[in-house]
């Protein structure tokens, strides 16, 4: 392995985000050939023929594509790709205009986003959402589910939830501890650092015991330093049984974390495979670079630039 | 200058009834933009509805006392539903929108002439204080000391109207220190990241501008008792008042709606106090008595302005927020 720049940022030290565990990659999670579309030994998420347009423009045109279940997949694409939109049509935060996909075998279709959540399915942000004027702690608590103390009238009557706070917060400062922030407990959330949010978000989202866990761009905005335990995180995760689908830019991380990569493009998911074989996909090079990338066509010239950096660094990295 | 008189009038308002209305729709607004993040600019909507639907149960329908409650209240309930139903689901400011142009409404309702046999149009209602008062346990005779010296139903008023801003303060304090007071200050601070947690949010939204109207329109209620109803005490501008004892006391405290409401009465009658008595001993040689009324409220505009400048977290708010002001 090269120990090329980390990508976009020159500055920083250069050593690529290397977690500091090994991973160890779950392989033979489809049947067949590694196809876009392909199907999975195990999927938990299936998507079908969902598609969302903003006026004339598709963002989304995904025919068919399965998660496979207790492994971390990566979404990648270039800009514009119509990641986030797929991740908000999944979650329920945004509606699709055709299209029906089921988690847990169970069809998530229509479902409001707070029930996505209920079922297991839990997502983060790409702008990281933690809870500014709220304590640390509190937004943790926030996390648990099926508290009592949530509706309005039992409320009124603390010793009715008291106990399970009790319990919630014991299981919020174990989880703290375990993402460094124990120390902050006290604190504004809006007082934390753009790393530590995006460890918070991801503590928050653990506090209810979630079978899926859905990061969009866990490592952007996250100075280098972090990026090592942010790693070790999301590894820890598939060692405990959950389920990681992520999107990511970052493509050291993509090929060191990833047991399974799709890749999308102009709202449709054009490769699928093993991290280290669907780079070598013409269609991921073409999806990066254009199918004209030989032609000067003097437009976008600074992403253009970028991911052909992207892509130069995963083949350098590949021999 | 009569001094002593000046602040007697203003030491009067301390627990006055029209203190505590306003003190109780503050502590609404509080559930609603201090905890929730809700814009509602309709709270004199909610009291129009409270003072309105007491006044015309006992009159129009002889109904008692508890039953002309529980109208009004349920007159709120149906209005929180109206205007939430269409817009919480939307950005905050659209709910601003409808709030501000649902209470002209109801406003505007009442004043027209069409329903004046059962509404008094401007003239408005009187004459429903006689069920309240038959209530009263107190002998008649005088109660207190000093400028707090009442007679017996002023007294009878003042303790039901504090009693019910005391409980709704501490229903207030416990909810919001409960698991579900969290989730409606998460929704103040994103709801996205809230709902993305598994919490309905909308439903939410709902409870809380449902509680919160429910404290105005009860608040209306005490309002409407030590005097008539009339349509013009519920324009835009009690709205705003309400919004400006938040403000001084702290948008998401317990205390500050119910202390700031004492401090804006009390500076309110003391500068009404003062200016008159100032322009009577012609120390405003520039001014009439007429113009001197509305100087109090130029007064009691620029000392809110001193305490928003110098202390913006109001006065029982959190310093420690304003250092995150996005």
């Amino acid at each position: 392995m090269s120990a090329s720049a980390i990508p976009h940022d020159s500055s920083a030290p250069l050593e690529p985000p290397v977690p500091t565990q090994k991973p160890i990659k779950t392989t033979g999670l489809h049947i067949g050939d590694a196809v876009p579309g392909c199907r999975k030994v195990d999927p938990i998420l299936v998507v079908d023929n969902v598609r969302r347009t903003f006026g004339g423009l598709t963002a989304v045109d995904v025919e068919h594509v399965e998660v496979p279940r207790g492994a971390i997949t990566a979404l990648i694409g270039p800009n514009g790709a119509g990641k986030t939109t797929l991740f908000n049509l999944l979650t329920g935060f945004d509606k699709p205009d055709a299209g029906k996909w089921t988690f847990e075998g169970r069809s998530l279709s229509g479902v409001p986003a707070y029930k996505v959540a209920r079922m297991g399915q839990i997502r983060t942000f790409q702008l990281t959402k933690a809870l500014g004027l709220l304590t640390v702690m509190d937004n943790m608590l926030l996390g648990a589910k099926e508290q009592v103390g949530e509706n309005l009238f039992r409320a009124l009557l603390p010793f009715l939830w008291r106990n399970q706070e009790a319990d919630n917060r014991v299981k919020a400062l174990d989880l703290l501890t375990r993402f460094k922030l124990d120390a902050k407990k006290d604190d504004y959330a809006a007082s934390l650092s753009g790393g530590q949010r995006k460890l918070l978000e991801m503590a928050r989202a653990l506090m209810s015991d979630p079978t899926l866990v859905m990061l969009d761009e866990p490592m952007a905005g996250v100075n280098p330093a972090l990026t090592q335990s942010l790693l070790d995180h999301i590894l820890n995760l598939k060692s405990q049984g959950m389920t990681v689908l992520f999107v990511e830019h970052d493509m050291h991380m993509v090929r060191h974390i990833a047991d399974w990569v799709i890749v999308m493009a102009e709202g449709k998911v054009v490769a699928e495979g093993d991290p280290h074989e669907v780079m070598k996909d013409p269609a991921v090079i073409d999806a990066y670079l254009g199918q004209h990338h030989d032609e000067d066509i003097g437009e976008d010239s600074e992403s253009e630039t970028e991911h052909v950096s992207a892509v130069k660094e995963l083949l350098d990295d590949e021999r | 200058m009569d001094w002593g008189a000046i602040f007697g009038n203003a030491a009067v308002e301390l627990i006055s009834p029209t203190t505590a209305a306003y003190a109780l729709a503050a502590l609404g607004l509080a559930v609603h933009f201090g905890y929730t993040g809700l814009l509602n600019f309709g709270q004199a909507g909610f009291m129009a509805l409270g003072a309105y639907g007491y006044a015309i149960s006992i009159l129009t329908f002889g109904f008692p006392v508890w039953g002309a409650f529980l109208v009004g209240v349920g007159a709120s309930i149906v209005f929180a539903l109206i205007l939430g139903v269409p817009t919480l689901r939307l950005r905050a400011d659209y709910l601003a929108i409808v709030t501000i142009a649902a209470a002209e409404i109801v406003r505007l309702l009442f004043t027209t002439n069409t329903f004046a046999s059962v509404t008094g149009s401007a003239n408005g209602l009187s004459g429903y204080k006689n069920e309240f008062a038959a209530l009263n346990p107190l002998a008649p005779g005088r109660y207190g000391f000093g400028p707090f010296e009442n007679n017996a139903y002023d007294t009878w008023l003042r303790i039901v109207a504090w009693s019910i801003v005391i409980l709704a303060a501490l229903l207030v304090w416990q909810i919001m220190r409960s698991p579900w007071g969290r989730v409606i200050k998460g929704i103040r601070e994103d709801e996205d990241a809230v709902r993305a947690l598994g919490k309905n949010v909308y439903a939410y939204k709902m409870q809380s501008l449902i509680l919160g109207g429910v404290f105005g329109t009860i608040a209306g209620m005490i309002f409407a008792l030590p005097r008539a109803v009339v349509p013009s005490n519920y324009q835009t501008t009690l709205t705003f008042f309400i919004y400006a004892i938040l403000l001084l006391g702290g948008a998401a405290t317990v205390l500050g709606p119910i202390i700031g409401s004492m401090i804006f009465w009390v500076l309110l009658s003391f500068f009404s106090g003062f200016v008159a008595r100032a322009v009577e001993a012609g120390w405003l040689p520039f001014m009439t008595t007429v113009q001197g009324g509305q100087l109090r409220f130029i007064l009691v505009g620029v000392a809110i302005m001193l305490i928003v400048i110098f202390r913006p977290q109001g006065i029982f708010g959190n310093k420690k927020e304003l250092a995150f002001v996005r």
